[in-house]
């Protein structure tokens, strides 16, 4: 396949050009998308191509999530824009009473293909109103996907799986990497929704993380290579449904496992996936599974704090030597 | 608006249907035999039949917790609404919803709600819909005088009225939101004079008036389809049960309650208008009722004969692709 090099926020918007080409009840809603391409430029060059599918609304989440879901149940394919994920906090009945149990409680009558497209995650000095990373409470949530995307190609690949998908899926993208560049093939592909990738193979120890960690994860390998540590990465790229099978076959080969996440340690996903490692591949386990989190606090402003409060490369790498007594 | 005196009988029809839907599971609530707890809507059949009465069978409908009413209205089967309420495998939502959740999207119904105003953005999804695909369809959202002070009225209101869409607000306003009056927590008075914030029209009805609720909406739905926006109806009502059944009622005085029954029966109400032009006569009324009420015991028969649900059916019906 031949590739291009092009930007997270270039994969997505050319993901949604493409499948707003395909299919006509494709349209996009939210606040501010239409004067700038989107807060974050996100939506390049789509306002102009689908004038009538690209819609501003007044700032009421709410009702930008609850039309989407009327929209998506009556025949459209909406893709809510949330602007920071933050703002969640303001559609949450929309999202975990009507959109997540909607088709759950009617038996099975309706069904919402609806992308609820979310930028989150901290590193920008944005504070605590504009850098959480929230993905534990939809995790928590029956009834919805929850999309978790590193790299450019995950980006694309799996925002057209999640428009033509039929169930309502909560699509994550990291901040701070917008403008993370990497390899798009040029030829139309899908990502599956529930499938992680290997991002770097190893023998000694298994990271398990998505989002920004992935970088994080990629970066800390590369240091421990130095002292011999084989580390392999696992991008998890969908949360749920989870791809146990991936971690699964990772474990029983290197038998350590560290679970990296930017959201605050307690109650975050990285206890699911450890109790579940602990379950199931107990007799695999050369140490217990760690952990890897933001410090439970909300994220502070001033960059030294915040510095100290989200996970750094150099945690991991302690992390990692402490798992196997190297230190 | 012209009714017909087939249409008249049809209308006094339905809300026979209604009362005696709500009437039976009220009966069948006390003898245990409803898991869970129920709304009743006795007393504002006028609204719920008045309202669907000028809707066509592919508009559509959200409704509230107090929606056996508007379900019956808009098309629903009684008998699939029974076997819901029991929790059997044939009912509506197959056992998974119970009173509260109901939905038929083949009658364009997407749902009662459990939440108060949780109707009201997806009316506007509804509406929003409409007018990407560049139909001639509508939407009505069903909500309570309680409702009308949730942030989601606001803002679907406002979105509604931006966009121009094809959708009506009604209002059951019958005084109380659960224990709370109207007169403590509703600032202005008035439901319907909030639409002039939004510059859209808005309507006070005799909610108990079938004739004038009728009349009313479907000024609302012409100028709904016409495509010049939405409107805000407020039928102004009274519910004769609690606010669930069970409810203690501490709130009101039974003397308030017997008085609304006698004075402003929506049922009775029509009755005399019908007899006194001479549409209706007692024999042709007691038959309606009769018929009705068979057809609501035949309901609750096969509904009670159903099976039940196999537990691990609780799995199902999450995704459409897990």
């Amino acid at each position: 396949m031949t590739h291009r090099i092009m930007s997270c926020s270039e994969a997505l918007a050319e993901a949604l050009l493409e499948e707003m080409e395909r299919d006509d009840s494709v349209f996009i809603i939210g606040e501010d998308i239409r004067a700038h391409d989107g807060i974050f430029g996100q939506f390049r060059g789509l306002p102009k191509r689908f004038p009538a599918r690209v819609i501003d609304t007044p700032i009421s989440e709410t009702c930008i999530v609850g039309a989407g879901l009327g929209a998506a149940l009556t025949g459209m394919r909406p893709l809510v824009d949330m602007h920071f994920a933050d703002f969640f906090t303001t559609a949450m009945d929309e999202i975990v009473n009507q959109t997540a149990k909607i088709r759950y409680m009617f038996g099975g009558q309706a069904k919402v293909p609806m992308v609820i497209w979310a930028p989150d995650g901290g590193g920008l000095r944005a504070g605590a109103h504009h850098s959480q990373s929230l993905e534990s409470w939809f995790v928590h949530t029956p009834g919805l996907k929850v999309v978790v995307p590193s790299e450019p190609a995950d980006v694309k690949g799996l925002m057209k799986s999640a428009i033509r998908d039929d169930d309502p899926v909560i699509f994550f993208q990291h901040k701070k990497l917008f403008a993370q560049t990497g390899h798009v093939p040029q030829e139309e592909y899908l990502i599956p929704i529930g499938k992680g990738e290997i991002k770097r193979e190893g023998a000694h120890i298994t990271l398990i993380t998505y989002s920004r960690m992935t970088y994080l994860c990629l970066e800390a390998a590369d240091l421990l290579a130095q002292e011999d540590i084989e580390a392999e990465v696992i991008d998890l790229r969908t949360l749920k449904p989870l791809d146990f099978d991936i971690i699964s076959r990772s474990v029983k080969k290197t038998y350590n496992a560290l679970v990296v996440h930017e959201a605050c340690l307690t109650g975050g996903f990285g206890a699911e996936i450890a109790a579940r490692i602990g379950e199931e591949l107990f007799d695999y386990l050369d140490a217990p599974v760690a952990r890897i989190g933001a410090k439970d606090v909300p994220v502070p402003f001033s960059p030294v704090m915040e510095d100290f409060v989200l996970p750094q490369v150099a945690d991991i790498v302690e992390s990692v030597r402490k798992i196997l007594n190297r230190q | 608006m012209k009714t017909s005196k087939k249409e008249k009988l049809s209308l006094l029809e339905k809300m026979l249907m209604v009362r005696a839907f709500e009437e039976k599971a009220g009966e069948l609530f006390q003898q245990n035999l409803i898991p869970g707890f129920i709304h009743l809507s006795i007393g504002e059949e006028a609204s719920s039949v008045g309202t669907c009465s000028v809707l066509r069978p592919d508009d559509y409908v959200a409704s509230t917790h107090r929606g056996h009413g508007h379900l019956i209205a808009k098309g629903a089967d009684p008998q699939l609404m029974f076997a819901e309420l029991f929790g059997k495998a044939t009912g509506y939502c197959k056992g998974k919803g119970g009173s509260m959740h109901i939905a038929d999207f083949s009658l364009g119904i997407l749902g009662a709600n459990g939440v108060v105003g949780g109707g009201f953005p997806i009316i506007v999804g509804a509406g929003l819909s409409i007018k990407l695909r560049n139909t001639d369809q509508i939407g009505v959202v069903f909500f309570g005088d309680g409702a009308a002070n949730r942030g989601t009225f606001h803002e679907a209101a406002n979105m509604a009225a931006i966009w121009k869409l094809p959708v009506i607000f009604v209002c059951e306003n019958n005084l109380y939101a659960s224990t709370t009056p109207v007169a403590y927590s509703l600032a202005g008075g008035s439901v319907a004079a909030r639409a002039s914030a939004y510059g859209i029209p808005g309507h006070i009805t005799d909610g108990n008036d079938i004739l004038e609720v009728r009349k009313i909406v479907a000024r609302a739905v012409k100028r709904a389809r016409e495509g010049k926006g939405p409107s805000i109806v407020e039928n102004r009502t009274y519910r004769y049960r609690g606010h669930f059944e069970g409810d203690p009622q501490k709130y009101r005085s039974k003397q308030e309650v017997e008085s609304f029954r006698k004075k402003h029966d929506p049922i009775e109400k029509f009755k005399r208008i019908l007899k006194k032009e001479g549409t209706l006569s007692d024999r042709r009324y007691e038959d309606m009722r009769e018929k009705v009420a068979l057809k609501i015991e035949e309901a609750v028969r096969s509904a009670q004969e159903a099976p039940l649900p196999d537990p691990e059916e609780a799995l199902d019906d999450l995704f459409v692709n897990p």
